[in-house]
């Protein structure tokens, strides 16, 4: 079935398309709108930005395909990305990575088997002075200790 | 030297701090914006600008104002502003406190920004995961501009502004910033070749100036306070580093934060006083001065500069640790001040996980592009990975600095040296560790980042 957006993502990506002087700039957030509406960028989601913004379909499967954030897969209800970068990892996120994998049955990269968590973890998150942290969807945690940790994926799992 | 100062981090923590209430009450908001747009022409401004000698907060530490000066309006095309809010360097954690505990001084600094180098629309580029930075930036923008602050008719006047937010979706790259005006334009992220520069062709094919969220956000202040003034609030002043900035330490140290000071403080300061010291009382196994991509500096380095017309002679001898931070201090030790967010490893922490968490991020972010890059940085992550396995022969960590030395000046931007020099950095300093796991004296088990 060809994708199609909600009339309020219509009415925001007019707006979107008003802030540049190409279309194909709006690429990039639309693909989030859609991501956002949809949980990932299928072929009919690319077909349709193509569509819209007037671009190869190369074009963005191209930028699809670059940035980490978009899924070209489904994925589970909820987001879990835990840093594992080097100033995270000096505060422990080794540890959390392995308490998040342990209370949730699965490994870094997958969805557990309700399809409400999927594990990754994330390159540097900006949050160095606050770790080791994590985020879940669009919310930071941050200063993370185990307790911490197995309340917020206790809320998550229900 | 500590000099402690509030300029953006004042209203950080206040109830509703981020909004324009609290920001037009407490930081005087808007007024200096208001004075630019309404009594300098845009040349005044850009001669005003060059006096704070603001350093680029972003890494390269590029004068703010001889970057705005190269902009030359164009007979046709219109004049860009882009702000860098792409903070995803390993290690640094300051633009994304501005964002949300002070966004109106970057949309005031996007205002006089833009005024100075002729361009009518800015964008801050944030990343994508930074979900509040960019709900508070387009509150601000939203506040700012039912004031009449931003808009066809800024502060009354026939100067049109606009200020937008776009994001990315998760791609370090593109806080380089010709990657990031490709991201902007809804392409891949990939990195330009420059020339052209920016201020030639950047987004759009139009004339850009590219600056830091943090470079942005400090230009009120320094207009306020008068830019000569705001300069020699650092001791390096007069190596035109000048004025204050936000200074991170993270990693093990008892008080991990974001501060403000006057440029000049130094590593040991940063350390102890303002970071409470290394975890446990441990001794420094090394420091790596501003994001990854800067090379460790290890706690017994000296100062060589015997020349006395060097500008470092006046520490030679010194330990690394007591010079004080600035661009072209840092760049004299060997190493780099980027972000001027300090990781500190504490004694016991293994340099060669340490080393190989950071290529494992390098080999995750490098675009592809660049053959060099793309491959040298994946088998600077496999070799280590082989090494902290006990699989690797000498020959193979030999190889490392030849991997290293044939990704510096081969690609098109600077991730291969932000990825080559940070390893150079861990290969030269710490070699005994690497050999002792190719010799079988250490192992899987010794490799740790958090020393009990």
């Amino acid at each position: 079935m060809p994708f199609a957006l909600t009339a309020d993502r219509e009415r925001e990506l007019t707006d979107i398309l008003t802030r540049y002087p190409t279309r194909m700039a709006a690429c990039i957030p639309l693909l989030h709108l859609c991501q956002d509406q949809h949980g990932f960028v299928s072929d009919e989601v690319i077909a349709f930005v193509s569509q819209r913004l007037d671009l190869p379909t190369a074009h963005v499967k191209g930028v699809v395909t670059f940035y980490t954030l978009f899924n070209t897969e489904p994925v589970g209800q909820h987001q879990v990305w835990v840093c594992r970068t080097l100033p995270c990892a000096l505060r422990g996120s080794g540890d959390v990575i392995a308490q998040c994998e342990k209370k949730l049955g699965i490994h870094v990269g997958q969805t557990t088997k309700d399809g409400k968590v999927t594990l990754r973890t994330a390159e540097c998150l900006a949050s160095c002075g606050t770790a080791p942290m994590m985020q879940v969807d669009r919310d930071y945690h941050e200063n993370l200790t185990p307790e911490r940790v197995d309340q917020i994926l206790t809320k998550l799992q229900q | 030297m500590i000099s402690r100062c509030n300029h953006l981090t004042k209203i950080y923590g206040k109830p509703n701090g981020w909004s324009l209430d609290v920001y037009e009450r407490e930081c005087a908001g808007y007024q200096t914006a208001r004075r630019v747009l309404t009594t300098m022409t845009a040349a005044q401004a850009v001669d005003e600008a060059k006096k704070a000698n603001i350093r680029g907060r972003g890494g390269a530490g590029f004068p703010m104002g001889v970057k705005w000066s190269f902009m030359r309006p164009h007979p046709t095309k219109p004049a860009y502003l882009v702000i860098n809010a792409d903070e995803g360097e390993p290690g640094t954690h300051k633009d994304r406190t501005i964002m949300e505990e002070n966004p109106h001084s970057a949309i005031e600094g996007c205002i006089i920004g833009a005024y100075a180098i002729g361009a009518h629309v800015a964008y801050i580029y944030v990343r994508d995961e930074l979900h509040l930075s960019k709900a508070r930036l387009w509150g601000a923008i939203k506040e700012a501009r039912a004031k009449g602050y931003l808009g066809k008719n800024a502060f009354g006047g026939n100067y049109a502004i606009e200020v937008y937010v776009h994001t990315g979706a998760g791609a370090y790259i593109c806080g380089e910033e010709t990657s990031l005006l490709n991201s902007l334009e809804g392409r891949r992220g990939e990195p330009r070749f420059k020339p052209p520069f920016p201020a030639q062709t950047g987004a759009f094919g139009c004339p850009t100036t590219v600056n830091n969220l943090e470079t942005i956000a400090i230009v009120p202040t320094a207009f306020a306070m008068g830019c000569d003034k705001f300069s020699a609030l650092s001791t390096l002043h007069d190596m035109k580093d000048g004025g204050c900035r936000l200074f991170g330490v993270n990693g093990h140290v008892n008080k991990p934060q974001v501060i403000e000071l006057g440029v000049g403080v130094t590593l040991r300061e940063l350390i102890y006083d303002i970071g409470g010291g290394v975890t446990g009382g441990k001794g420094i196994l090394g420091v790596i001065p501003g994001g990854s991509s800067t090379p460790i500096l290890t706690p017994d380095e000296k100062v060589h500069a015997p020349d006395e017309k060097s500008p470092m002679h006046k520490w030679h001898g010194q330990l690394v640790l007591d010079v004080p931070l600035g661009v072209d201090t840092m760049r004299g030790v060997g190493t780099m001040l980027g972000t001027c967010c300090v990781t500190v490893l504490a004694e016991g922490t293994c340099p060669v996980l340490a080393m190989q968490n950071l290529m494992a991020f390098y080999h995750h972010e490098s675009c592809g592009q660049c053959t060099p890059c793309r491959e040298g940085s994946a088998w600077l992550d496999w070799t280590l990975q082989k090494i902290l396995d006990g699989k690797a022969s000498m020959e193979e960590l030999n190889n490392l600095s030849d991997i290293a030395n044939n990704i510096m000046g081969n690609t098109i931007c600077a991730f291969g040296e932000g990825t080559a020099m940070p390893a150079l950095g861990f290969l030269q300093k710490f070699r005994p560790y690497f050999e002792q796991y190719v010799r079988g004296e250490r192992t899987r088990k010794d490799a740790t980042l958090t020393p009990r």
